[in-house]
Protein backbone atom coordinates (compact mmCIF):
# COMPACT_ATOMS: atom_id res chain seq x y z
CA UNK A 1 0.00 0.00 0.00
CA UNK A 2 1.41 3.34 -0.40
CA UNK A 3 1.29 6.61 0.94
CA UNK A 4 -0.37 8.11 -1.99
CA UNK A 5 -1.96 7.19 -5.33
CA UNK A 6 -2.57 10.26 -6.60
CA UNK A 7 -2.97 13.15 -3.41
CA UNK A 8 -3.32 12.57 -0.14
CA UNK A 9 -5.60 15.67 0.11
CA UNK A 10 -7.83 14.09 -2.36
CA UNK A 11 -8.18 11.14 -1.40
CA UNK A 12 -8.58 11.93 1.71
CA UNK A 13 -11.70 14.33 0.15
CA UNK A 14 -12.57 11.46 -1.54
CA UNK A 15 -13.57 9.37 1.15
CA UNK A 16 -15.20 11.70 2.58
CA UNK A 17 -17.66 12.83 -0.32
CA UNK A 18 -17.95 9.05 -1.98
CA UNK A 19 -15.89 6.24 -1.08
CA UNK A 20 -12.42 4.64 -0.79
CA UNK A 21 -10.95 1.20 -1.45
CA UNK A 22 -7.39 1.07 0.77
CA UNK A 23 -5.24 -2.40 0.27
CA UNK A 24 -4.96 -3.19 4.38
CA UNK A 25 -3.44 -6.44 3.85
CA UNK A 26 -0.87 -6.14 6.14
CA UNK A 27 -2.62 -5.78 8.59
CA UNK A 28 -2.27 -8.70 10.64
CA UNK A 29 -4.93 -11.99 11.62
CA UNK A 30 -4.59 -14.45 14.79
CA UNK A 31 -6.99 -17.11 14.92
CA UNK A 32 -7.74 -18.28 18.95
CA UNK A 33 -9.95 -21.32 19.48
CA UNK A 34 -10.54 -24.00 21.91
CA UNK A 35 -12.61 -24.03 25.05
CA UNK A 36 -10.74 -21.47 27.25
CA UNK A 37 -10.98 -19.03 24.17
CA UNK A 38 -13.63 -16.68 25.81
CA UNK A 39 -11.63 -16.70 29.44
CA UNK A 40 -8.52 -16.24 27.62
CA UNK A 41 -9.08 -13.44 25.89
CA UNK A 42 -10.75 -11.76 28.57
CA UNK A 43 -8.13 -11.86 30.37
CA UNK A 44 -5.77 -10.37 27.31
CA UNK A 45 -7.78 -7.28 26.94
CA UNK A 46 -9.17 -4.70 28.88
CA UNK A 47 -12.48 -4.72 27.01
CA UNK A 48 -15.58 -7.38 27.58
CA UNK A 49 -15.18 -9.78 25.59
CA UNK A 50 -18.06 -11.74 27.16
CA UNK A 51 -20.30 -8.96 25.61
CA UNK A 52 -19.83 -10.50 21.97
CA UNK A 53 -22.20 -13.12 20.48
CA UNK A 54 -20.92 -14.97 16.62
CA UNK A 55 -21.22 -12.03 14.34
CA UNK A 56 -20.15 -9.58 16.74
CA UNK A 57 -16.95 -7.31 17.00
CA UNK A 58 -15.32 -5.97 19.78
CA UNK A 59 -12.43 -2.76 20.11
CA UNK A 60 -9.75 -3.29 22.91
CA UNK A 61 -6.13 -2.48 23.96
CA UNK A 62 -4.39 -5.42 24.74
CA UNK A 63 -2.03 -3.91 27.80
CA UNK A 64 1.02 -4.95 30.07
CA UNK A 65 0.78 -5.38 33.17
CA UNK A 66 1.85 -1.49 33.94
CA UNK A 67 -1.33 -0.73 31.83
CA UNK A 68 0.97 0.37 29.19
CA UNK A 69 -0.37 -0.88 25.60
CA UNK A 70 0.76 -3.83 23.45
CA UNK A 71 -1.40 -2.85 20.85
CA UNK A 72 -5.12 -2.42 20.05
CA UNK A 73 -6.79 -4.63 18.01
CA UNK A 74 -10.36 -5.96 16.65
CA UNK A 75 -11.55 -9.36 18.29
CA UNK A 76 -14.27 -10.97 16.20
CA UNK A 77 -16.74 -13.95 17.70
CA UNK A 78 -17.48 -16.76 14.94
CA UNK A 79 -18.77 -18.65 16.68
CA UNK A 80 -18.24 -20.36 21.03
CA UNK A 81 -14.83 -21.78 20.97
CA UNK A 82 -13.49 -19.69 17.48
CA UNK A 83 -12.66 -16.36 17.52
CA UNK A 84 -10.11 -13.57 15.22
CA UNK A 85 -8.30 -10.99 16.23
CA UNK A 86 -6.78 -8.26 13.67
CA UNK A 87 -3.79 -6.80 14.92
CA UNK A 88 -1.58 -3.51 13.70
CA UNK A 89 1.02 -4.45 10.89
CA UNK A 90 4.05 -3.37 12.72
CA UNK A 91 3.00 -5.35 15.77
CA UNK A 92 3.00 -8.59 14.64
CA UNK A 93 5.61 -10.55 15.78
CA UNK A 94 5.38 -8.29 19.16
CA UNK A 95 2.08 -9.20 19.87
CA UNK A 96 2.11 -12.75 18.62
CA UNK A 97 4.82 -13.40 21.15
CA UNK A 98 3.12 -11.42 24.01
CA UNK A 99 -0.35 -13.56 23.20
CA UNK A 100 1.63 -17.22 22.85
CA UNK A 101 3.24 -16.58 26.31
CA UNK A 102 0.02 -15.64 27.75
CA UNK A 103 -2.01 -18.59 26.11
CA UNK A 104 0.55 -20.72 27.96
CA UNK A 105 -2.01 -21.50 30.81
CA UNK A 106 -5.06 -21.87 29.00
CA UNK A 107 -6.38 -24.37 26.72
CA UNK A 108 -6.88 -22.62 23.22
CA UNK A 109 -4.77 -22.78 20.16
CA UNK A 110 -3.39 -19.39 18.72
CA UNK A 111 -2.57 -19.50 15.07
CA UNK A 112 -1.19 -16.58 13.15
CA UNK A 113 -3.31 -15.77 10.04
CA UNK A 114 -1.56 -13.24 8.85
CA UNK A 115 -0.46 -14.73 5.34
CA UNK A 116 -3.41 -16.15 4.33
CA UNK A 117 -5.12 -13.01 4.20
CA UNK A 118 -5.89 -9.74 2.58
CA UNK A 119 -7.64 -7.26 3.48
CA UNK A 120 -9.96 -4.55 1.42
CA UNK A 121 -11.48 -1.81 3.33
CA UNK A 122 -14.47 0.34 1.37
CA UNK A 123 -15.20 3.32 3.38
CA UNK A 124 -17.40 6.31 2.60
CA UNK A 125 -20.71 7.02 2.46
CA UNK A 126 -21.31 5.17 -1.06
CA UNK A 127 -19.44 2.60 0.17
CA UNK A 128 -22.21 0.13 1.16
CA UNK A 129 -23.57 0.30 -2.54
CA UNK A 130 -20.39 -0.45 -3.86
CA UNK A 131 -20.47 -3.49 -1.75
CA UNK A 132 -24.21 -4.32 -2.23
CA UNK A 133 -23.73 -4.44 -5.93
CA UNK A 134 -21.19 -7.20 -5.59
CA UNK A 135 -22.93 -9.35 -3.00
CA UNK A 136 -26.30 -11.42 -2.23
CA UNK A 137 -25.63 -10.50 1.31
CA UNK A 138 -28.45 -8.50 3.09
CA UNK A 139 -25.89 -5.45 4.10
CA UNK A 140 -28.39 -3.37 5.55
CA UNK A 141 -28.40 -6.52 8.10
CA UNK A 142 -24.67 -6.42 9.25
CA UNK A 143 -25.04 -3.49 11.88
CA UNK A 144 -21.99 -1.43 12.82
CA UNK A 145 -19.22 -3.41 14.66
CA UNK A 146 -20.93 -6.74 13.35
CA UNK A 147 -19.98 -8.89 10.51
CA UNK A 148 -21.37 -11.79 8.10
CA UNK A 149 -19.34 -14.48 6.02
CA UNK A 150 -20.31 -14.51 2.37
CA UNK A 151 -18.95 -13.94 -1.21
CA UNK A 152 -18.42 -11.17 -2.59
CA UNK A 153 -17.83 -11.20 -6.22
CA UNK A 154 -17.47 -14.37 -5.75
CA UNK A 155 -14.91 -14.38 -2.98
CA UNK A 156 -15.45 -15.86 0.20
CA UNK A 157 -15.44 -13.04 2.84
CA UNK A 158 -15.37 -12.09 6.01
CA UNK A 159 -17.85 -9.19 5.90
CA UNK A 160 -17.06 -6.38 8.79
CA UNK A 161 -18.66 -3.46 9.25
CA UNK A 162 -15.95 -1.48 9.87
CA UNK A 163 -13.69 0.74 9.41
CA UNK A 164 -11.09 3.24 10.38
CA UNK A 165 -12.15 6.45 8.60
CA UNK A 166 -15.22 7.42 10.64
CA UNK A 167 -17.11 6.80 7.53
CA UNK A 168 -19.43 3.92 6.67
CA UNK A 169 -17.90 1.00 4.84
CA UNK A 170 -17.03 -2.78 5.38
CA UNK A 171 -13.31 -4.46 5.36
CA UNK A 172 -13.14 -7.40 3.82
CA UNK A 173 -11.08 -10.01 4.65
CA UNK A 174 -10.59 -13.13 2.24
CA UNK A 175 -7.46 -15.63 1.00
CA UNK A 176 -4.70 -13.87 0.02
CA UNK A 177 -4.82 -15.39 -3.37
CA UNK A 178 -8.37 -13.44 -4.60
CA UNK A 179 -7.11 -10.27 -3.43
CA UNK A 180 -6.32 -9.13 -6.95
CA UNK A 181 -9.59 -10.01 -8.32
CA UNK A 182 -11.55 -8.58 -4.91
CA UNK A 183 -9.88 -5.48 -5.68
CA UNK A 184 -10.76 -5.11 -9.56
CA UNK A 185 -14.17 -5.87 -8.89
CA UNK A 186 -14.66 -3.47 -6.31
CA UNK A 187 -12.52 -0.53 -8.54
CA UNK A 188 -15.05 -1.64 -11.32
CA UNK A 189 -18.40 -1.38 -9.45
CA UNK A 190 -17.10 1.40 -7.43
CA UNK A 191 -16.37 3.60 -11.04
CA UNK A 192 -19.74 4.72 -10.86
CA UNK A 193 -20.24 5.66 -6.94
CA UNK A 194 -16.87 8.21 -7.30
CA UNK A 195 -15.09 5.35 -5.47
CA UNK A 196 -10.96 6.23 -6.05
CA UNK A 197 -7.88 4.42 -4.62
CA UNK A 198 -6.55 5.62 -0.95
CA UNK A 199 -3.22 5.12 0.37
CA UNK A 200 -1.72 5.33 3.71
CA UNK A 201 -1.72 9.26 4.29
CA UNK A 202 -5.08 9.28 3.32
CA UNK A 203 -5.93 6.66 5.90
CA UNK A 204 -4.12 8.20 8.30
CA UNK A 205 -5.29 11.89 7.96
CA UNK A 206 -8.72 10.05 8.01
CA UNK A 207 -8.26 8.56 11.16
CA UNK A 208 -6.52 11.45 12.59
CA UNK A 209 -9.72 13.91 11.72
CA UNK A 210 -12.54 11.38 13.11
CA UNK A 211 -10.21 11.29 16.60
CA UNK A 212 -9.51 7.31 16.22
CA UNK A 213 -5.88 6.60 18.47
CA UNK A 214 -2.86 5.29 15.93
CA UNK A 215 -0.31 2.78 18.16
CA UNK A 216 2.95 4.10 18.41
CA UNK A 217 0.89 7.91 18.52
CA UNK A 218 -1.50 7.97 21.21
CA UNK A 219 -1.48 4.43 22.66
CA UNK A 220 1.90 3.33 23.35
CA UNK A 221 3.87 1.20 25.83
CA UNK A 222 3.87 4.55 27.73
CA UNK A 223 0.70 5.74 27.79
CA UNK A 224 -2.28 4.17 28.60
CA UNK A 225 -5.74 3.53 27.32
CA UNK A 226 -6.78 5.96 30.23
CA UNK A 227 -4.35 8.45 29.56
CA UNK A 228 -5.25 8.48 25.89
CA UNK A 229 -9.16 9.01 26.75
CA UNK A 230 -9.90 5.23 26.36
CA UNK A 231 -11.93 4.82 29.33
CA UNK A 232 -14.54 3.25 27.64
CA UNK A 233 -12.98 0.39 26.40
CA UNK A 234 -11.26 -0.81 29.61
CA UNK A 235 -13.82 -2.56 31.74
CA UNK A 236 -12.39 -3.10 35.20
CA UNK A 237 -15.58 -4.29 36.87
CA UNK A 238 -16.17 -7.05 34.09
CA UNK A 239 -15.81 -10.02 36.42
CA UNK A 240 -12.59 -11.26 35.47
CA UNK A 241 -8.86 -10.10 36.14
CA UNK A 242 -6.81 -9.11 33.09
CA UNK A 243 -3.72 -8.03 32.70
CA UNK A 244 -3.11 -4.94 33.35
CA UNK A 245 -6.02 -4.59 35.65
CA UNK A 246 -4.55 -3.15 38.85
CA UNK A 247 -2.35 -0.50 37.30
CA UNK A 248 -5.32 1.03 35.47
CA UNK A 249 -7.52 0.73 38.49
CA UNK A 250 -4.83 2.57 40.56
CA UNK A 251 -4.59 5.09 37.50
CA UNK A 252 -8.15 5.65 37.40
CA UNK A 253 -8.43 5.84 41.21
CA UNK A 254 -5.68 8.13 41.36
CA UNK A 255 -6.02 10.32 38.54
CA UNK A 256 -3.28 10.07 35.67
CA UNK A 257 -0.12 12.18 35.56
CA UNK A 258 -0.89 12.88 31.55
CA UNK A 259 -3.66 13.06 29.51
CA UNK A 260 -4.30 12.83 25.87
CA UNK A 261 -5.86 15.91 24.37
CA UNK A 262 -6.69 16.90 20.42
CA UNK A 263 -6.33 20.12 18.94
CA UNK A 264 -6.88 22.47 16.27
CA UNK A 265 -5.38 25.43 14.97
CA UNK A 266 -6.86 28.02 13.02
CA UNK A 267 -3.68 28.02 10.84
CA UNK A 268 -2.42 25.45 8.37
CA UNK A 269 1.13 24.90 9.37
CA UNK A 270 1.09 21.52 10.06
CA UNK A 271 1.86 21.00 13.55
CA UNK A 272 4.11 17.48 13.83
CA UNK A 273 4.49 14.50 15.92
CA UNK A 274 7.42 15.17 18.56
CA UNK A 275 6.66 19.16 18.61
CA UNK A 276 6.68 20.14 22.30
CA UNK A 277 3.73 21.73 23.66
CA UNK A 278 4.08 24.82 25.52
CA UNK A 279 1.93 26.12 28.81
CA UNK A 280 1.19 29.59 29.55
CA UNK A 281 4.07 30.71 30.81
CA UNK A 282 5.82 28.96 27.97
CA UNK A 283 7.39 26.08 30.12
CA UNK A 284 6.81 22.45 28.00
CA UNK A 285 4.26 20.86 29.78
CA UNK A 286 3.89 18.31 26.97
CA UNK A 287 5.00 16.85 23.25
CA UNK A 288 2.34 16.44 19.75
CA UNK A 289 1.73 12.77 18.87
CA UNK A 290 0.17 12.87 15.84
CA UNK A 291 -0.28 16.45 13.71
CA UNK A 292 -1.40 16.51 9.67
CA UNK A 293 -3.56 19.46 8.19
CA UNK A 294 -7.35 18.59 8.33
CA UNK A 295 -8.32 18.56 4.37
CA UNK A 296 -11.87 19.11 5.49
CA UNK A 297 -11.07 21.91 7.58
CA UNK A 298 -8.49 22.90 6.19
CA UNK A 299 -6.25 23.84 9.24
CA UNK A 300 -3.99 21.76 11.30
CA UNK A 301 -5.48 19.56 13.90
CA UNK A 302 -3.81 16.89 15.93
CA UNK A 303 -3.43 15.02 19.63
CA UNK A 304 -0.87 15.90 22.32
CA UNK A 305 0.27 14.11 25.60
CA UNK A 306 -0.08 17.15 28.06
CA UNK A 307 0.38 17.21 31.89
CA UNK A 308 -2.99 16.41 32.99
CA UNK A 309 -2.74 20.36 35.47
CA UNK A 310 -2.10 22.00 32.33
CA UNK A 311 -4.85 20.28 30.15
CA UNK A 312 -7.21 23.04 30.62
CA UNK A 313 -4.82 25.94 30.57
CA UNK A 314 -3.60 27.73 27.34
CA UNK A 315 -1.38 25.72 25.25
CA UNK A 316 0.70 26.56 22.48
CA UNK A 317 3.23 25.65 20.17
CA UNK A 318 6.34 27.38 18.48
CA UNK A 319 6.25 26.86 15.01
CA UNK A 320 9.81 27.90 13.28
CA UNK A 321 9.80 30.97 15.59
CA UNK A 322 5.76 31.84 15.40
CA UNK A 323 3.79 31.20 18.69
CA UNK A 324 0.77 28.91 17.64
CA UNK A 325 -1.86 28.38 19.84
CA UNK A 326 -4.17 25.07 20.66
CA UNK A 327 -7.65 25.14 20.30
CA UNK A 328 -8.71 21.85 22.44
CA UNK A 329 -11.77 19.73 20.58
CA UNK A 330 -13.18 16.90 21.39
CA UNK A 331 -13.26 14.61 18.48
CA UNK A 332 -14.06 13.81 15.55
CA UNK A 333 -12.93 17.04 14.26
CA UNK A 334 -16.38 16.62 11.70
CA UNK A 335 -19.02 15.24 11.60
CA UNK A 336 -19.56 11.68 10.88
CA UNK A 337 -22.18 10.10 9.14
CA UNK A 338 -20.94 6.18 10.36
CA UNK A 339 -24.06 3.87 11.40
CA UNK B 1 8.37 12.12 -15.82
CA UNK B 2 8.78 15.51 -14.44
CA UNK B 3 9.20 18.37 -16.75
CA UNK B 4 12.21 21.17 -17.22
CA UNK B 5 11.49 23.90 -19.43
CA UNK B 6 14.14 24.72 -21.09
CA UNK B 7 14.32 28.07 -21.09
CA UNK B 8 14.80 28.01 -17.44
CA UNK B 9 18.11 28.16 -14.81
CA UNK B 10 17.87 25.25 -11.96
CA UNK B 11 19.93 25.35 -8.42
CA UNK B 12 20.88 21.57 -7.27
CA UNK B 13 18.49 22.30 -3.86
CA UNK B 14 15.41 21.80 -6.80
CA UNK B 15 14.60 26.05 -7.48
CA UNK B 16 14.18 27.13 -10.97
CA UNK B 17 15.18 31.09 -12.03
CA UNK B 18 14.06 32.58 -14.47
CA UNK B 19 15.96 35.88 -15.22
CA UNK B 20 13.59 38.81 -17.06
CA UNK B 21 16.61 40.12 -19.08
CA UNK B 22 16.17 43.31 -16.79
CA UNK B 23 18.34 42.28 -13.79
CA UNK B 24 15.39 40.67 -12.19
CA UNK B 25 14.14 37.27 -12.10
CA UNK B 26 11.38 34.83 -10.70
CA UNK B 27 12.11 32.13 -8.39
CA UNK B 28 9.99 28.84 -7.72
CA UNK B 29 10.38 25.28 -6.86
CA UNK B 30 10.54 22.46 -9.86
CA UNK B 31 8.17 20.16 -10.92
CA UNK B 32 10.31 17.27 -9.60
CA UNK B 33 10.56 19.08 -5.58
CA UNK B 34 6.80 19.52 -6.32
CA UNK B 35 5.80 16.20 -7.17
CA UNK B 36 8.65 14.51 -4.40
CA UNK B 37 6.81 16.66 -1.43
CA UNK B 38 3.17 15.68 -2.30
CA UNK B 39 0.44 17.97 -1.92
CA UNK B 40 2.14 21.65 -0.39
CA UNK B 41 -0.09 22.56 2.28
CA UNK B 42 1.61 26.11 3.23
CA UNK B 43 4.43 28.03 1.72
CA UNK B 44 6.10 30.66 4.09
CA UNK B 45 8.00 33.49 2.36
CA UNK B 46 10.44 36.75 3.04
CA UNK B 47 9.40 39.78 3.49
CA UNK B 48 9.44 42.08 0.15
CA UNK B 49 13.17 44.09 0.63
CA UNK B 50 15.15 41.04 2.25
CA UNK B 51 18.28 40.68 0.88
CA UNK B 52 19.25 37.18 0.17
CA UNK B 53 22.74 35.38 -0.31
CA UNK B 54 23.60 32.67 -2.89
CA UNK B 55 22.28 29.29 -0.85
CA UNK B 56 20.54 31.26 1.66
CA UNK B 57 17.34 29.85 3.23
CA UNK B 58 14.50 31.96 1.78
CA UNK B 59 11.56 30.23 3.35
CA UNK B 60 10.01 26.95 4.11
CA UNK B 61 7.92 24.73 1.99
CA UNK B 62 5.52 22.41 3.59
CA UNK B 63 3.68 19.16 2.60
CA UNK B 64 1.14 16.52 4.60
CA UNK B 65 4.53 14.25 4.42
CA UNK B 66 7.12 17.10 5.69
CA UNK B 67 8.54 20.97 6.14
CA UNK B 68 11.24 21.47 3.48
CA UNK B 69 13.85 24.92 3.48
CA UNK B 70 13.72 26.96 0.05
CA UNK B 71 16.64 28.44 -0.67
CA UNK B 72 17.51 30.89 -2.79
CA UNK B 73 19.57 30.02 -5.74
CA UNK B 74 21.71 33.46 -6.30
CA UNK B 75 22.14 36.61 -4.31
CA UNK B 76 19.59 39.38 -4.58
CA UNK B 77 17.25 41.50 -3.14
CA UNK B 78 13.34 40.19 -2.82
CA UNK B 79 10.95 42.48 -4.71
CA UNK B 80 7.99 40.59 -4.63
CA UNK B 81 6.30 37.49 -3.38
CA UNK B 82 3.51 35.56 -4.82
CA UNK B 83 0.87 36.49 -2.05
CA UNK B 84 -1.80 33.95 -3.97
CA UNK B 85 0.22 30.95 -2.35
CA UNK B 86 -1.04 32.31 1.21
CA UNK B 87 -4.37 30.94 0.89
CA UNK B 88 -3.80 28.62 -2.05
CA UNK B 89 -0.63 26.76 -1.86
CA UNK B 90 -1.51 23.94 -3.89
CA UNK B 91 -0.39 26.37 -6.54
CA UNK B 92 2.78 25.23 -6.41
CA UNK B 93 1.35 21.26 -7.06
CA UNK B 94 -0.25 22.70 -10.06
CA UNK B 95 1.63 25.35 -11.91
CA UNK B 96 5.21 24.91 -10.12
CA UNK B 97 6.47 27.06 -13.61
CA UNK B 98 4.04 29.42 -13.72
CA UNK B 99 1.26 30.45 -11.17
CA UNK B 100 3.22 28.78 -8.77
CA UNK B 101 6.15 31.14 -8.46
CA UNK B 102 7.60 32.81 -5.18
CA UNK B 103 10.10 35.34 -5.74
CA UNK B 104 10.87 38.02 -7.85
CA UNK B 105 14.58 39.25 -7.30
CA UNK B 106 16.29 41.96 -7.96
CA UNK B 107 19.67 40.10 -8.87
CA UNK B 108 23.05 41.26 -7.16
CA UNK B 109 25.05 40.31 -9.91
CA UNK B 110 23.20 38.99 -13.63
CA UNK B 111 26.26 37.60 -14.57
CA UNK B 112 25.64 35.23 -11.17
CA UNK B 113 22.88 33.16 -13.22
CA UNK B 114 25.64 31.81 -15.16
CA UNK B 115 26.68 29.99 -12.32
CA UNK B 116 23.08 28.26 -12.10
CA UNK B 117 22.46 24.71 -14.00
CA UNK B 118 21.12 24.49 -17.65
CA UNK B 119 18.05 22.38 -18.26
CA UNK B 120 19.79 19.60 -19.50
CA UNK B 121 22.17 19.19 -16.41
CA UNK B 122 19.28 19.72 -14.18
CA UNK B 123 17.68 17.15 -15.91
CA UNK B 124 20.41 14.44 -15.54
CA UNK B 125 20.67 15.22 -11.56
CA UNK B 126 17.41 14.08 -11.04
CA UNK B 127 17.23 11.76 -14.12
Amino acid sequence: MPVQYRSILEEHKAVRRAAGLFDVSHMGEVDVKGPEALRFLNHLVTNDVTKLFPGRVLYSPMCYPNGGVVDDLLVYMRAPEDYFLCINAANIDKDLAWIHEQAKAFTVTVTDRSADYALLAIQGPTAVAIVQSLTGAKLDRIGYYHFAEGTVAGVQCIISRTGYTGEDGFELYHAAGDAAALAEAVVKAGAAHGLELTGLGARDSLRLEAGYPLYGHEITADISPLTAGLGWTVKLDKGADFIGRAALLAEKTNGAANKVVFFKTGDRRIVRADTPVLGADGAVVGKVLSGTLSPILNEAIGSALVVTASASAPLAVDIRGTLINLQLVKPPFVELKKS
Amino acid sequence: MSSVPSDLRYAKSHEWLKPAGDGTATVGITDYAQNSLGDITYVQLPKVGATLAAGQVYGVVESVKAASDLYSPVAGTVIEVNTVLDAAPETVNQDAYNAGWMLKLKLADPASVDTLLDAAAYGKLIG
